[in-house]
C-alpha cells in the first residue's frame, strides 16, 4: 500500500475527477481529485498511490520512479496494484 | 553494495559515501533516524549501512502503518467483521497482521468476508454493488494515504451510499516523532524526513524540530543517491552547529505540501485527543477521526468496538525495535519464531517493518551486529 507508482494519462473523464492512465501497458481509472483542477492532461505523468493521483511529475521523474520500483524489486507488485485497481472499470 | 551495483549512478554514491566518511566526526557517535518505512526498506534492499562509517548509526523510525498498529485496533477491526451482514475490506498488507484471534487471513478461511483491496474506493465500490450487506473498510496510513479515504467518503456521501463505513486508523507522523525526542530513552541526532507523507503536508510540520529540539530534519526521496545525500545534509548542518528542515525530494515535494489533498483532510477528519501506537503507547494528537458531520460512515460510532488494549505478544519486543531501542535480531523471537512465514509481530509483517527488512536483506550480517 505505500507504493507511488508513476503512470501516464491516456484521457480525462467529463463528469468525474478520474484519468485512465497506463502503467507498464496496463490501462486503469485513476481518481485525480487530489490534484489542482486541470492539472493535468492526456501525456502527462502523476505518481499514484492507492487509486489516487497524489503528484504531476515530468517524464523523467516517472523514468526515476520505475527504475527505482525496479531495484527494489516492487515492480511486480505496482503493476498487480495498478491491475485490482477496479473502482471505476465496467462491471464483469 | 550488492545492489547499489545495480544503480546507473554506482560512481555518483561511492562519491558521497566518501563525503559522508569526510563529514562525520571520527570521534562522536551519530544516531540518525529514518522516519520511513520506504526508507527503511531501501536501506536494507540496498545494503546502505556497508557504505556508513560505523560512528553513523541508523535507527529505524514509526512510519509503517501496519508495525505501528496496535494490537487491539487489529481485533477491534476483526471484531466488526465478525458482525452479520458485514464485509470488511482492507489493503493487503493488514490480511498477515496478528490480532488476538488471528490474522485477517485466517479469520477469512474461518468464514469471515474479509476482502482485499487495492484501494478505498474499491471498497466504495464493493458497498454499492452489494447492497444488502454492510461494506467496511479498515483504514490505516499516514498523511499519504488518509486523503484518499478522505476523498472516498466525500463520494460516499455524494453517492447516497449507506452500507459503507470506515474504521479509521489514520495516523499523523510528527506527533510520534515528538514523542521519540520526548522519549528519556532516545537520543536521536537528526532525522531522515518521510518523502510521499511530505508531499502532502510539505516541510513547515518539521519545523519545530529545528527550531525546539535542534534537530536537523532533511526530507528525503527514496533512491540510495537520496538517502545518502539526505544523511550528509544531516551531517553537514550538524557540523555547522546548525538545525534548520531541507528539502532533498524537491522534485516530488513542495515546501507548502498538497493544498486540495488538505482541504480534503481538514473537511473529513479530526484530530483525536490521544490514539494508542505500538510500541510509543498512546500519543496525543496523533491520529485522525471522523467528523461528526460523517459519523453515519464512522465504524467505531456505527459498531460497539471492544476497544480493549492488548500488549504485544509474549516474548516479543517490538516496542523496544520501534522505538529504535533494540535491533531486530536483538529481540528473543526474531528469526525463530518470529520470522515472515510466521510472523508473530507486525514488523515481520510488512516489507516496510524493520524485522521483516533485516531477515530478508542482512541475516548474514547478524552475527557480526548483535
Amino acid at each position: 500500500m505505500c507504493l507511488a507508482i508513476p503512470g501516464q494519462v491516456v484521457e480525462i473523464a467529463q463528469k468525474e475527477p478520474l484519468a485512465r492512465v497506463n502503467v507498464g501497458g496496463v490501462t486503469r481509472n485513476v481518481n485525480i481529485g487530489l490534484l489542482d483542477d486541470g492539472a493535468v492532461a492526456p501525456g502527462d505523468w502523476i505518481l499514484i498511490h492507492v487509486g489516487f493521483a497524489l503528484s504531476k511529475i515530468d517524464e523523467g521523474q516517472a523514468q526515476d520512479q520505475l527504475r527505482m520500483l525496479r531495484a527494489m524489486g516492487e515492480d511486480g507488485l505496482a503493476i498487480e496494484e495498478v491491475r485490482g485497481y477496479s473502482f471505476a472499470e465496467p462491471s464483469r | 553494495m550488492k545492489y547499489v551495483d545495480e544503480f546507473r549512478d554506482a560512481g555518483i554514491i561511492s562519491g558521497v559515501a566518501r563525503e559522508i566518511v569526510r563529514a562525520a566526526d571520527p570521534s562522536r557517535l551519530y544516531r540518525i533516524m529514518e522516519v520511513c518505512g520506504g526508507h527503511t526498506h531501501a536501506i536494507y534492499r540496498h545494503g546502505l549501512r556497508d557504505v556508513l562509517p560505523a560512528n553513523i548509526e541508523l535507527v529505524h523510525g514509526p512510519g509503517c502503518p501496519v508495525c505501528v498498529l496496535p494490537t487491539g485496533r487489529v481485533d477491534d477491526g476483526l471484531a466488526i467483521a465478525a458482525r452479520e451482514n458485514v464485509i470488511l475490506t482492507c489493503f493487503g498488507d493488514m490480511m498477515r497482521v496478528p490480532g488476538t484471534k488471528g490474522t485477517p487471513l485466517e479469520l477469512k478461511a474461518r468464514g469471515a468476508d474479509i476482502r482485499m483491496v487495492y484501494s478505498p474506493l474499491d471498497a466504495l465500490r464493493i458497498a454499492a454493488s452489494n447492497p444488502e450487506k454492510h461494506v467496511c473498510f479498515f483504514a490505516i496510513g499516514f498523511e499519504t494515504t488518509a486523503p484518499s479515504t478522505a476523498l472516498t467518503i466525500l463520494r460516499a456521501q455524494e453517492l447516497g451510499v449507506t452500507n459503507f463505513s470506515v474504521f479509521c486508523n489514520h495516523v499523523t507522523i510528527v506527533p510520534a516523532m515528538r514523542a521519540i525526542l520526548d522519549s528519556p530513552d532516545m537520543r536521536i541526532d537528526g532525522f531522515v524526513g518521510p518523502g510521499h507523507v511530505s508531499s502532502i503536508t510539505g516541510c513547515r510540520p518539521y519545523e519545530f524540530i529545528a527550531r525546539d529540539y535542534g534537530k536537523p530534519v532533511v526530507v528525503s526521496g527514496f533512491e540510495p543517491l537520496d538517502i545518502l545525500e539526505s544523511i550528509l545534509l544531516i551531517l553537514r548542518q550538524l557540523d555547522a552547529g546548525e538545525a534548520r528542515v531541507e528539502n532533498q525530494y524537491k522534485r516530488i515535494v513542495p515546501w507548502e505540501g498538497n493544498p486540495p489533498a488538505l482541504m480534503a483532510l481538514a473537511r473529513v477528519f479530526e484530530l483525536r485527543p490521544y490514539f494508542e501506537w505500538r510500541g510509543l503507547g498512546f500519543i496525543s494528537q496523533s491520529a485522525l477521526g471522523l467528523k461528526s458531520d460523517f459519523a453515519g460512515f464512522d465504524a467505531e460510532k456505527l459498531f460497539n468496538v471492544p476497544g480493549v488494549r492488548v500488549t504485544d505478544p509474549r516474548g516479543a519486543q517490538c516496542g523496544e525495535v520501534l522505538k529504535g531501542v533494540l535491533k531486530p535480531p536483538q529481540c528473543k523471537l526474531f528469526g525463530t519464531e518470529c520470522n515472515p512465514e510466521h510472523p508473530v509481530g507486525a514488523l515481520m509483517v510488512s516489507s516496510e517493518g524493520a524485522c521483516a527488512a533485516y531477515y530478508r536483506y542482512a541475516m548474514h550480517a547478524s552475527a557480526v551486529e548483535a
